[in-house]
């Protein structure tokens, strides 16, 4: 019999499909993991509700769970679990040195047009804060498209949910 | 049928054929930011549906697929604004006002429902809408002094509150469109 700790271990090893540098565990989208018996039952929280890769990642944690001798039961929640706030800092540094900004901190209220207009988020290339929002919406629904005016380098910054 | 499944299938129905509608803007909008960010509203909007079917199909013994593209045209209860073909730009973005200021309405109102679920997804849709929203917002400021768009503003609201319980020729081909996988190979999943 597996034990939840093993479990997670091994969980940490799954890539994101689309950012493969940071794992689904760092990228906060694994909830909870049970384990009772060969039973082994995870809680997967989308990033966004139309992200396209919740089918892969589903068929990966249930691989995995075979792979350590379990019976898979993966539940996709909808709710409201997940922020990007649940990054973990080792994710956000993968990111970073992969060239996404990771996202800001979640405020209380709803991130608003002005503020990202204004933010300065830092360059993941040059570190210059010297950047612009460039498009809202980018190749996935969690990311946004900035642009670095100091390196002139456009970069990819993760959306604060 | 119960209360909660028609506001679920209401809300599902709205955004499975907004997103539908805004993905015909997929390689053709006038800019490739535009490109971009129709694609990834289009695609969030689907989401949303999906989640809503779900819970809806929990209460009813179906499933989501069934829901979304299995039932007779008469049967889907979307509001006649998501089912107008809009070929023109100040359309296209009159109808994203329109429909962003409607939605918040109804998600808002959910996210005070008592029922857990409804509320939890309300508050995830409104998370994630919030960026629509600022879509919109740019848009409306953009061709705030543009005649066109006020027109289309005008053209386009009585629409919001249209009747949902019968269907426009338009969301007819649409249905045979957006249903022609399923009709051709029952049950078929991606």
């Amino acid at each position: 019999m597996v034990s939840a700790g093993e479990v997670w271990t091994a969980l940490g090893e799954i890539a994101d499909p689309e950012i493969p540098v940071i794992s689904l565990v760092e990228l906060g989208v694994v909830r909870d993991v049970d384990v009772e018996g060969d039973r082994v039952s995870v809680t997967l929280t989308p990033t966004f509700l139309g992200c396209p890769a919740l089918d892969a990642m589903r068929r990966a944690l249930e691989a995995k769970i075979v792979s350590l001798g379990g019976e898979p039961v993966v539940t996709v929640e909808r709710g409201d679990a997940w922020t990007s706030d649940r990054i973990t800092p080792a994710g956000r540094e993968k990111l970073r040195a992969a060239g996404f900004a990771p996202p800001a901190p979640r405020d209380t209220s709803a991130p608003r047009l002005v503020q990202l207009q204004a933010n300065r988020c830092r360059c993941p290339y040059c570190g210059s804060s010297e950047t612009r929002l460039e498009n809202l919406f980018g190749p996935t629904p969690c990311r946004s498209i900035r642009y670095c005016e100091s390196c002139r380098q456009p970069f990819e910054q993760f959306k604060t949910l | 049928m119960s209360e909660r499944v028609r506001i679920l299938l209401e809300l599902a129905d709205d955004d499975l054929v907004v997103g539908w509608r805004d993905s015909e803007w997929t390689g053709i909008a006038p800019t490739l930011e535009e490109d971009v960010a129709f694609s990834s509203i289009a695609q969030n909007e689907i989401g949303h549906a999906r989640a809503a079917y779900e819970l809806a199909a929990a209460e009813l013994g179906t499933t989501a697929d069934e829901l979304a593209f299995d039932r007779a045209p008469e049967e889907y209860r979307c509001s006649p604004l998501v089912e107008l073909r809009l070929l023109d730009w100040a359309h296209t973005i009159a109808r994203r006002c329109l429909y962003e200021e409607a939605d918040r309405a109804r998600i808002e109102a959910l996210m005070a429902s008592d029922d857990p679920e409804l509320a939890s997804l309300a508050r995830k849709i409104d998370r994630e809408e919030a960026y629509h929203r600022m879509h919109a917002e740019l848009w409306a400021e953009r061709l705030r002094d543009e005649p066109r768009f006020q027109q289309a503003l005008a053209e386009l609201r009585p629409y919001v509150d249209g009747d949902r319980s019968s269907r426009t020729a338009e969301f007819r081909q649409l249905w045979d469109e957006m249903t022609s996988v399923r009709r051709s190979e029952p049950g078929a999943e991606w």
